[in-house]
Parts: structure tokens; sequence; C-alpha cells
């Protein structure tokens, strides 16, 4: 049975959106609102707005990232901003130089927004208390990925009508998916029920008490599911083995057509992106028109994050 | 020195079995000469210098077993002096020294250099530990008895634990010819790596990787399984998780002879108290869940637990302001230990006899040190409380060169008005 709990961990930060455990519902469909107005924009052949002229938008991304990185670049400049994105290959972060000392260089530039990945969770907290700008995290750690769970939601809604109802399964790498976490909040939030599908090496300590079903079985996890999120193996996070193989993972959970037919028969595929077909799942079916919706998940993550700069851009 | 005479005082020595009002008379060597209710105006000299106590508390100064000096190496931490002041503001007036410094105290020379600083530049007694391993880098035993016998008083990697389990059953089996007494922390690297705080709820909410508590058990069930077969002078530095509570508990119960010490943190703390990444609550061991926290109070209450440690590890603000992982471990104590653990007084969690000894006379009797008691002819160090006094931390108050307190605006009861050491007044609150 999930429980909805109320987050203690972590206190609200109403100007910067650090992570899903922060919003309340109120907010969450004021950004899905307002990111629907964009849909057809990003579409139409004229894409450009001037709501965020004159305002500066920084990237700052300590991790590599194709598609957030972008995404988030490319909505600043739908909206009008001033977009620059920080190399941190070559930055000063190289030479020994703290976060919060570049949150203080960058903060006397007077960015009006500052985007920030990065590897330590609660990264974006710290920068946050130390800018005098707005602060979207573009996820930390393992902790949270705000933007991702948002376009999630609103991939869902636009496919389905609502969340509420729904039975999701989120399968694969727990332990180490902020993609995860920031789903689990956000979808409990939204009224869906939660399949949590894992291998109990990859199963984060007391994740039960985030308020999901709990399975180390895809055929029971999967039993009846309106959505199937499938999550990358995070190899690069990962310290010594969790697991035999990946030929053994698949086998067991890797997203195949016998496996999927347990879920609804119009059960839709999902995948934060990249993908490691053969891994994870099976290469057809992550390219299957009927049923997967990864590639609008990705054409959604940008209105999502036009609407998120466009509120905290404001405030 | 002239003779002083301490009136009207509640005597509080666990060791003594004494709980009662009274008063002590320091003689003219600083050494306490009498102690108890017969103490009174009544019966003392006409001319005498009386110190009217006016009923607060006399104690014997605190012993803590566990205590980072930031000499030689990391001055800009703390200093001797700085230490000093600390302690004495808080009723410690003995401290056992970690010998994490840089360099490493693990050799003879060390020592010297050490006490030398410690005598010209701090009013408290300093006992300094040596390391278990050169460098502590857990591969090749110290001298525990050339070092024992230039004055160590205990061996302890400090931040560190001996992995190797055949060093470690060697190191027991040769250290308890020197009488030695071993400390160790207790966490398996292995299983520990990575890991930030408890392995739980919040770690899975804030995204941070766990550090199990088997990470601690496991440590002190394979050094109690060398201890039954090489018997040595052996101390578990802290415990912090209900597991090891109980793994001390049984073989405490076989028969077993050994002590444990806590952390003041990790008996009045919990995991909740991180809240939004607070780096000076990253700690080793790490604060666990809150019924960890009430089965080491249970464990202090039983005797499962002998002693309770500041664990004072002062970090400059540059090590803390940093994201969680980067930060460094430990946190700022020694000048709070006292009243922090009169919580657990005040909240009926622990009784105040309990509570004294285990900062007194029990780390006093594991080092095999004439000190944490009230003795007719010991150093008179000892310190006044007054026991109800509330007061609210404050890191711009504290006397640490540091000021990393997990406990910032907590409100306290309990404050040490005065501390003594050799019969002098070596602090004064005004």
């Amino acid at each position: 049975m999930a429980i909805i709990k109320k987050p203690k961990a972590v206190k609200k930060n109403p100007n910067h959106l650090l992570g899903i455990q922060d919003l309340s519902l109120i907010d969450v469909s004021h950004i899905l609102n307002e990111a629907k107005t964009f849909i057809s924009l990003n579409k139409s052949s004229s894409k450009k707005l001037d709501l965020l002229r004159g305002k500066t938008q920084i990237n700052l991304f300590f991790e590599p990232s194709t598609r957030t990185q972008s995404s988030f670049e490319l909505a600043g400049k739908r909206l009008g901003a001033d977009v620059m994105s920080m190399n941190i290959v070559n930055s000063a972060i190289k030479k020994g130089e703290t976060l919060i000392d570049t949150a203080m260089t960058l903060n006397a530039m007077h960015p009006d927004i500052i985007v920030v990945r990065h590897q330590d969770s609660g990264a974006p907290n710290l920068l946050s208390q130390k800018v005098n700008c707005a602060v979207i995290n573009a996820g930390d750690g393992r902790r949270e990925h705000p933007t991702q769970a948002l376009l999630d939601a609103l991939t869902i809604i636009n496919r389905r009508g609502k969340v509420e109802g729904l039975k999701i399964a989120i399968c694969g790498d727990i332990l180490h998916s902020r993609v995860a976490r920031s789903n689990i909040y956000l979808m409990n939030m939204l009224g869906a029920e939660i399949n949590i599908v894992a291998p109990k090496t990859l199963l984060p300590h007391s994740i039960e008490r985030l308020g999901v079903n709990v399975y180390t079985d895809m055929k029971k996890g999967l039993d009846n599911c309106d959505i199937v999120m499938m999550l990358r193996l995070q190899n690069e996070r990962m310290q010594g083995s969790f697991l035999p193989s990946p030929r053994e993972y698949y086998e067991y959970f890797g997203l195949t057509p016998d496996k999927l037919a347990l879920a609804k028969k119009d059960a839709l595929i999902m995948h934060p992106g990249p993908m490691n077909r053969g891994v994870e799942i099976d290469t057809n079916l992550a390219d299957d028109i009927n049923r997967s919706v990864i590639r609008e998940q990705v054409e959604l993550g940008v209105a999502v994050r036009m609407a998120c700069l466009k509120i905290y851009c404001k405030k | 020195m002239k003779k002083k005479y301490l009136l009207n005082g509640i005597i509080l020595d666990p060791k003594n079995l004494l709980n009662e009002n009274g008063g002590l008379i320091i003689d003219e060597k600083g050494l306490i000469e009498a102690v108890g209710k017969n103490v009174s105006k009544e019966n003392i000299p006409g001319d005498a210098e009386i110190v009217d106590i006016k009923g607060k508390f006399i104690l014997p100064g605190l012993v803590d077993m566990r205590v980072f000096v930031g000499e030689p190496g990391y001055e800009y931490k703390e200093n001797f002096r700085t230490l000093s002041n600390a302690a004495l503001s808080g009723g410690v007036t003995s401290v056992v020294s970690m010998p994490n410094t840089s360099p490493v105290i693990d050799n003879v020379s060390m020592v010297d250099f050490l006490k030398r600083r410690g005598r010209d530049k701090s009013r408290i007694n300093i006992f300094p530990a040596a390391s278990l391993t050169k460098n502590t880098e857990g591969k090749q035993m110290t001298e525990f008895g050339l070092l024992k016998k230039k004055g160590i008083s205990a061996f302890t990697d400090g931040i560190k634990t001996v992995q190797d389990p055949q060093l470690m059953s060697r190191i027991m089996n040769f250290a308890s010819q020197s009488q030695s007494l071993i400390i160790q922390h207790a966490e398996d690297n292995i299983l520990s790596k990575g890991g930030l705080i408890n392995d739980g709820e919040i770690s899975t909410r804030l995204g941070l990787q766990g550090i199990p508590s088997l990470a601690e058990k496991i440590i002190v069930e394979r050094d109690l399984a060398f201890l039954e077969e090489y018997f040595c002078r052996y101390h578990i530095s802290q415990v912090s998780s209900e597991k090891t509570v109980l793994v001390i508990r049984n073989a405490k119960k076989r028969g077993q002879v050994f002590t444990a010490g806590v952390s003041i943190n990790n008996l009045s703390l919990n995991e909740n108290d991180i809240g939004d990444f607070k780096t000076f609550l990253k700690l080793s061991p790490p604060l666990r869940t809150e019924n960890d926290r009430l089965s080491l109070v249970q464990g202090v209450n039983d005797g499962t637990i002998d002693v309770i440690v500041s664990d004072h590890k002062p970090e400059d603000e540059e090590s803390k302001r940093l994201t969680f992982s980067q930060a460094t471990t430990g946190a700022a104590g020694i000048e709070t230990l006292l009243p922090l653990a009169l919580e657990l007084f005040h909240n009926k969690s622990i009784k105040l006899e309990k509570l004294i000894a285990s900062m007194t006379s029990n780390p006093a009797k594991i080092l095999g040190i004439k000190k944490g008691s009230l003795d007719v002819g010991y150093d008179a160090d000892l310190c006044l409380l007054d026991i109800n006094k509330p007061w609210v931390v404050k890191q711009s108050e504290l006397k640490s060169k540091s000021k990393n307190t997990p406990i910032e605006n907590r409100k306290l009861q309990g404050q040490v008005i005065t501390t003594f050491v050799k019969g002098e007044i070596a602090f004064n609150r005004i």
C-alpha cells in the first residue's frame, strides 16, 4: 500500500527549483500548465519568444550531459534569454576552486538564473544559499532530477490525460538514480501507484518508506501497469560489483516483449536516456512507435524547462 | 598557594559514591585534603580562605578520552592553548589527544614534543595517545613498550581502523606484554567505502551513500573474537548502533573483559538532524536512527557502554564550506560535552551519577590514571557546576579555534562556573 509521507529532511526553497521534495501540488500544476502552453510553440516554425529578454541564464554542468544541457540551453534561448554554458572541464574547478567560490564569481556577473548539475547530492542546495539568483537543479548526485520527473509527468498527461490512478512501474538501477527518486515523489504527489522493480543490490535502504511497492521480480512488478519506466544501469556510479553480468541483468530485469505483455495492453514505455539497448531494454521495444514515448519525453522536456525558467526567473 | 576551603556545595564523586551536601579543602600543594559533608563552616579555622559555592555541584574535572588537537601540523584548526581554554570552560581537565596529526604521533621523539607543548601551552592534563600502526597506515605496529615508557597512555589509529585481521590479532597479542591500552575506531573500510551518513531512509532521501551499521558490528565482533585468544586492555572508541550495543552487551554477559565508549553526538543527536546537508553533522561514526540513539542511552544506563567522549574534532570553515561529500568529517564539542550530556539527566534518560561517572571515573579507570575522582591526596582537578542554568550555544562564544559545533542555537541547561586544575582556578565564568 502506497503511503504518501511528507519529506522531513529538506526545507522548502520557494525561490529555487532544487527538488520535487520542495514542491507543493500547486507548484507542480503551475509548472505543468505553463509547460503545456509551450508544446505547440515548439512545433511551430517561429519558436522564439521574448519573455526572458535581458535575462542571463548560466548553465553550470559539472557532469557530462547531452540532452539535459542542450534542452535547458534551447529552452532559455527560445524564451529570449542570454544563455551561457560553462565548460567545467577547462574551468577553475579543475584548478582547485571550490563550488562556493565558483558561485561567488558567477554571482558577481549578476545572472538571473543558474542551472546546475553536480555529481554531489545537495550541491545545488549549497549553491542556492550563496547566490542572489534562482537556482534550478539539473540533477545532483543520486538525489533529485526534478525537471526530468516533471517532463515525465507531462508526457504521461499528454498521453493519458492524467497521472492520478495510474499504475507506474519504475525499473532498474534505483540505488543510483536521481530520476527514480524525483519520479517517486512527483508521481506519488499526483496520485499514482508506484511499483519499484530492481535487484536487491540496486535498491536503496528503506525505499518502501517513500511510499512505493517494492518488487524484485519484473513479472510481478509490471503486472497490470499503465506505465513502464526503465532506468539506465549507471555503471559510472557503481563502486564494485552489484551484478554478475549485463547478460544476467537483461535476462531478469531487461524489458522484453514477454515481460511487457504482463503490463496493460496499451502500457507506455518510458526511459530518461541515454539507453543501453540490450541491457535494460530490448532494442525493438525502444523504437516501437506504438508503445515507446522516449522521444516524446525529450520533446516535452524543452517545454517543461521553458516553464521552469519562466516561473523561477520571475521570482 | 594558600589553602582553599570550598563550602556549601553538593559533592558529586561517583567513584567514592559521594552525592551529598558538603565542602572540599585544597591544600597548599593543590591536592585534595578533605572532602564531604564534614567540611563545613563549623570545623575549619577562622582565618581560612573560604569560597562559598552557594549550592553548586563540585565535580571531579572531566576526563575526555577522544580529543583532536591540531598540533603538530594543523595549528590553524586548534592548538594546545585554544584546546585548553575550550576544555576548561566545559569543566574538562584531562584529555586523551588523538595521534592523527601531521606528522602522526607514532614514535618516541614526537612524544617529548607533545608533552613539552602540552605543558607549556595548556593548563589541562594532556594524555597523548600514539598510533597503533606507523603513520596510521595499518601495516606496521608501533613500539608499544617504548612509547608507553615515555608516557603514552593509549594506542589508537584515531579516525582509522586497523583493517588487516592478521595485524590486528598480532597487535593485541603483542600489546598485552606491555599492558598497553588498545583503542579501536570500529569501521570496516570496504563496507563503508564512499559512505557519508547512516544507511537508511535519510540517506535514500538525501541521495547520499550510506554507511551500514554492519561496518561497525563486523569489526567489533572480529576484535572480540581475537580478544578471546589474545587478552589485552581493549577499548572500543565509539559505538553508534543498536547492533553493536547488543554485541557488546552479550560479550560482557559472557564474561569478556573490555570497555566501550560513545560520542556525546551519537547519544544526543540522530540522522534527522543532518537536515538540509549540514556538514557540521557529518561525523564518524555517523549519526544513526533515533532507535539506535535510544539503544546507546540504554547501553550507558546498563553499563554496556562505559565512557562518553566529546569526539572533539575542530575543523576550519574551509573544510566544511563544501558539498556534503567533499566536506571533512567531525564536530567541535569539548566545551559542550558536559552541558549536552546533562540534557540526558534533565530529560530523565540517564541518572546523574551514571552520567558523570562515564565522563570522570570510568575513563580514568580505563586509562589507569589518578584523575576523575575526588580522592584525598589527588590533584584538585575539579569543576563547579550550576546544574540548572539555562543557556544557548552560540558559535561566536566558543573558545575553540574552530567553530564547527553541531548544536548551534541549542538550548541547554547546566553550565560550568569555575574549573580548578591542581588546586588553582584555571577558568572562571564572569
